[in-house]
């Protein structure tokens, strides 16, 4: 139908447009919302704080679509990758500043992208949070305010881990 | 103070070459330092510059940004790149987004096998033809403008221009069948600032040598060939 301009998903229709590409959905949504700083300076703190933990939530995206052999030794790369290299990072930052959140003292995407990715490797790799004392008081904070409450509640968008059927249904959809 | 924007990368295009292009374009001097040991990255490291122990990485007005996406949209934003509303912004975002999937097969390329090269430049070529270029050619017949975005000159049309040239250098007949991307590819190049950067003397880096490549694995010990996705 033309609708998919790169001929990929995600697709969302925000706003009279037909957006693709992860990052400008998300961008917009943030700027829409004011999610995304008050000036150019914490714009480009939280796009460099998303762009890391992207990086680190692009492994566990392919997760599920790796070969059953190189999944533990997948699992190894995801634990050193959070433990040494990204969560460090967020916990210096809450640590130096003392704030609730990542930037400027406000809630923000990059806030939203970090307790989305800490769930996320935790489902994974359970005590990742051990020798983080900040972000697990960081993760509780988030986990209370009362639209990421409600998201986190049964019954909500939010999708589960991906199953065997998800795995199917993208292979079978992207099949050439 | 703000001094001249300082970039910190390998003497090669990688992932900080969008960045001097976005300079560029916007008449902005920039100075590099090059990383050609493993002692200058580790200083880096443990000096505490790389947020993410990562280069790209860039000291402007006073921030070491790290992360090409980041420094790409600030500098875009800063020098008036980034289209006049929210909704401008998406759709340079968007069209961006598309480059970048584009200039990311080309930019694992040299640190391929030779066998896996052979099939990630059929790769390159039918992704650019049948994807890419369709899509931009018909955004330019579609609104009839000069510029992707906006009736305006945004990061969005340095970005293609970069990525029309990179897969011209692997296929140099690839707009043959998108007369309007080779309208756009000879407006875009004669831009002043953008004319100044494709002239020899410019800061624009050459195709990936084997010099780069065994630096690069050198710098940031990878010596395995990395596998084409």
């Amino acid at each position: 139908d033309g609708v998919l301009m790169f001929q990929q998903v995600p697709l969302v229709e925000i706003d009279g447009m037909k957006m693709v590409q992860t990052r400008a959905i998300l961008r917009y949504i943030a700027g829409k919302y004011n999610l995304y700083g008050k000036d150019l300076k914490e714009r480009a703190l939280i796009d460099m704080y998303v762009e890391g933990i992207t990086d680190l939530m692009q492994m566990i995206l392919m997760f599920p679509f790796s070969a059953p052999e190189v999944k533990e030794k997948n699992i190894d790369s995801i634990k050193e990758k959070a433990t040494n290299r990204y969560f460090p990072v967020f916990e210096k930052a809450l640590k130096q500043h003392g704030q609730d959140f990542l930037v400027g003292n406000k809630f923000s995407w990059a806030d939203v992208q970090l307790i989305e990715a800490i769930l996320a490797v935790e489902e994974k790799i359970p005590a990742v949070l051990s020798g983080f004392p900040q972000l697990q008081a960081f993760k509780t904070r988030m986990s209370n305010m009362p639209t990421i409450k409600k998201f986190l509640q049964p019954g909500s968008p939010r999708k589960p881990p991906p199953d065997e059927r998800y795995i199917e249904t993208v292979l079978k959809i992207f099949k050439k | 103070m703000a001094g001249k924007p300082k970039l910190y990368y390998f003497d090669g295009r990688g992932k900080m070459e969008s960045i001097r292009w976005l300079l560029a374009a916007a008449g902005v001097e920039f100075e590099e330092e090059f990383l050609e040991t493993r002692e200058q990255y580790e200083k880096l490291l443990q000096g505490g510059s790389l947020l993410f122990q990562q280069v790209p990485l860039v000291e402007i007005d006073g921030m070491k940004m790290v992360q090409t996406r980041a420094i790409l949209s600030y500098i875009a934003a800063k020098y008036n790149l980034y289209g006049k509303d929210l909704k401008e912004r998406a759709l340079i975002d968007m069209y961006v987004g598309g480059t970048d999937d584009l200039m990311g097969f080309i930019l694992m390329f040299p640190f391929l096998s030779a066998e896996d090269k052979e099939k990630q430049h059929a790769v390159i070529v039918q992704k650019a033809t049948s994807r890419y270029f369709p899509a931009y050619e018909k955004v330019l017949k579609d609104h009839g403008q000069d510029f992707l975005v906006g009736n305006n000159f945004s990061w969005a049309d340095v970005h293609l221009l970069e990525a029309i040239l990179m897969v011209e250098e692997k296929k140099s007949d690839v707009l043959s069948g998108f007369p309007r991307l080779q309208a756009f590819k000879a407006r875009i190049s004669s831009i002043p600032t953008i004319k100044k950067f494709l002239e020899p003397g410019s800061q624009r880096k050459p195709v990936p040598d084997d010099k780069y490549v065994e630096t690069v694995r050198r710098v940031l010990r990878v010596y395995y060939d990395i596998k084409a996705t």
